[in-house]
């Protein structure tokens, strides 16, 4: 059995940023993910980020990702890609499978920045190709070069289906319309506005009926739904469109933390059923830190944050920081988290956040 | 939030003109009468404060809470639009009402290839997209500092100064 002292998985946003800060006290630190290059989803952001200049606002995604992995390598954190990590035990020991070959590592503390996956909804038709999560879109246009389709029919018009569309027609795709089943448009007003001056129209209140199409999507049939958000009869209209992206949502990937016997609460705000934690990011299994979307779906820039958070409080634990700098640090961290959940869109999130700390409290007592 | 409302930014995507001039970033017509001017499209509180800083002369203010809507101090700004490509939600457009006798000057960002020609025209296009009048591309910049965002000048006819937003994508096939 290998040993390490930190074992953070998930090399996104939160899993860089959780490594990065416990190296840099001086911890060793391994990083695991299971896809062959680190980023999570960082490197297809390829729009300007939101926040303050502390939040590197108005750096484009792919660019802070490049920083991150810098700043990894430069810390002398190790990192193993093409690491699927498929069981957290008891003791901290984590089942891996590395290189082709199984193996169990135990690690003194552990970080789960698993992250979320993108929700399917279904309809007639959603298994056809060309039905496709926003967020693969996303990789295909951005990592890959690869335009998924011509006219493109996105569902959803929170951030991620708003931003998609837009990178969606930079890469030179057409998009028919984007459908939302609320009433209101769910992401920000400049997103929506950017890709209406394309000319994109956005029709709230409706949803896809079904996706029509031989061995592939040809068409789609979106309809209004009404306020118990069922379709209301001959409301139908049908749109020529070759790809259906669905931007539903996402779920945080919580299998880990549920092995591991991480007490878990739903909470809808955050995406889902999500590990119930405390101030430090710990979750109520002792040692097992959680960071990121897993820890409640946000954006990257929440995930940074709060991955710095793990890792102080780990390199704290294991003695790399004094209790007054990490209190510092960690106020610091505090503060621009708070930035980033006050406002119309964050007010919910930050609510439902503290309900995860109350749980801890209740559960495990102060501390 | 209970309130049912069928237009304005939440429902359309587009900011209503009672929105903008209700929020703190729209210049006042006396203003725009002057000359060249920053207009801030930015209407929800977001967190999000680049353009604060991207303006030298200190004419837009966002403090804190990072949520509150930019404020343009209008006799401050002095209509540079350095402030253009700073904005994350590329937001920011200028709009100068003295460029000419019979034209007005919008600049606005843009992150789309190909880029216009100047001198070439274009179809303008209004906040919904609809194309509105034809406008003569007056100078596009790029700069590392933009980090890809290109600022356009575009000149259309000056009844169109309060609509016009952008230009028409140019997918070759359609728009020449």
């Amino acid at each position: 059995m290998l040993e390490t002292e930190i074992a953070v998985i998930g090399a996104g946003p939160a899993g860089l940023s959780a490594a990065i800060e416990a190296a840099q006290a001086g911890a060793k630190v391994l990083l695991i993910d299971e896809n062959a290059k680190p980023g999570g989803q960082l490197f297809k952001q390829i729009h300007k980020f939101f926040g303050s200049k502390a939040h590197r606002a108005g750096v484009r995604g792919i660019d802070i990702g490049r920083q991150l992995l810098q700043e990894t390598r430069e810390s002398g954190v190790k990192v193993w890609l093409n690491c699927v990590v498929w069981g957290l035990f008891e003791d901290k020991v984590l089942g891996i499978v590395h290189e082709g070959k199984s193996d169990s590592i135990k690690a003194k503390k552990i970080i789960l920045a698993t992250g979320a996956s993108e929700n399917a909804v279904s309809f007639p038709g959603w298994t056809l190709p060309g039905v496709m999560g926003a967020g693969a879109a996303q990789t295909m246009i951005n990592i890959h070069r690869v335009l998924p389709g011509k006219r493109i029919l996105m569902l959803g018009s929170g951030n991620v289906g708003l931003i998609v569309s837009y990178q969606l027609l930079q890469a030179g795709a057409e998009v028919a319309a984007v459908v939302e089943a609320a009433p209101k448009i769910g992401g920000y007003g400049v997103h929506a506005s950017k890709i209406r001056r394309a000319g994109v129209p956005i029709i709230t209140s409706h949803t896809i009926k079904e996706v029509i199409g031989e061995s592939q999507v040809e068409a789609a049939v979106i309809a209004a739904v009404n306020k118990e958000w069922s379709l209301i009869p001959g409301t139908e209209k049908t749109l020529e469109v070759d790809t259906v992206c669905i931007a539903a949502g996402l779920t945080p990937l919580a299998e880990l933390a549920w092995m591991a016997g991480c007490e878990c609460m739903y909470l809808p705000e955050l995406g889902g059923y999500v590990p119930i934690h405390n101030e430090k990011m710990e979750s109520t299994i002792r040692g097992v830190y959680v960071a990121g979307d897993l820890a409640g779906v946000e954006e990257a820039s929440c995930a940074m944050e709060e991955g710095r958070l793990a890792g102080l409080s780990v390199a704290e634990e294991l003695g790399y920081l004094e209790e007054h700098e990490v209190k510092r640090r960690r106020e610091e961290v505090v503060e621009r988290l708070k930035a980033l959940r006050i406002g119309p869109f964050g007010e919910q999130r930050d609510k439902a956040k503290q309900k995860l700390v109350q749980a801890w409290q209740k559960k495990l007592g102060q501390g | 939030m209970a309130k049912e409302i069928r237009s304005g930014i939440e429902v359309t995507g587009v900011a209503s003109i009672e929105e903008l001039k209700n929020s703190p970033g729209f210049p006042s017509e006396k203003r725009l009468k002057k000359g060249p001017v920053a207009v801030i499209e930015c209407v929800q509180e977001i967190p999000c404060d680049p353009c604060e800083k991207a303006c030298p002369f200190g004419a837009i203010k966002v403090g804190k809470p990072i949520t509150n809507l930019p404020v343009l101090y209008e006799d401050k700004c002095v209509g540079c639009g350095r402030c253009i490509p700073f904005c994350p939600g590329l937001a920011i457009f200028l709009v100068d009402t003295t460029f000419s006798e019979t034209e007005a000057l919008i600049k606005f960002p843009y992150e789309y290839l190909p880029l216009p020609k100047v001198n070439s025209l274009v179809d303008a296009v209004d906040r919904e997209g609809k194309v509105v009048a034809k406008a003569k591309v007056v100078k596009v910049e790029t700069s590392d500092k933009y980090d890809h965002t290109a600022v356009i000048s575009i000149a259309i006819p000056k009844r169109f100064v309060h609509e016009v937003r952008g230009i028409a994508l140019n997918r070759g096939d359609k728009n020449g």
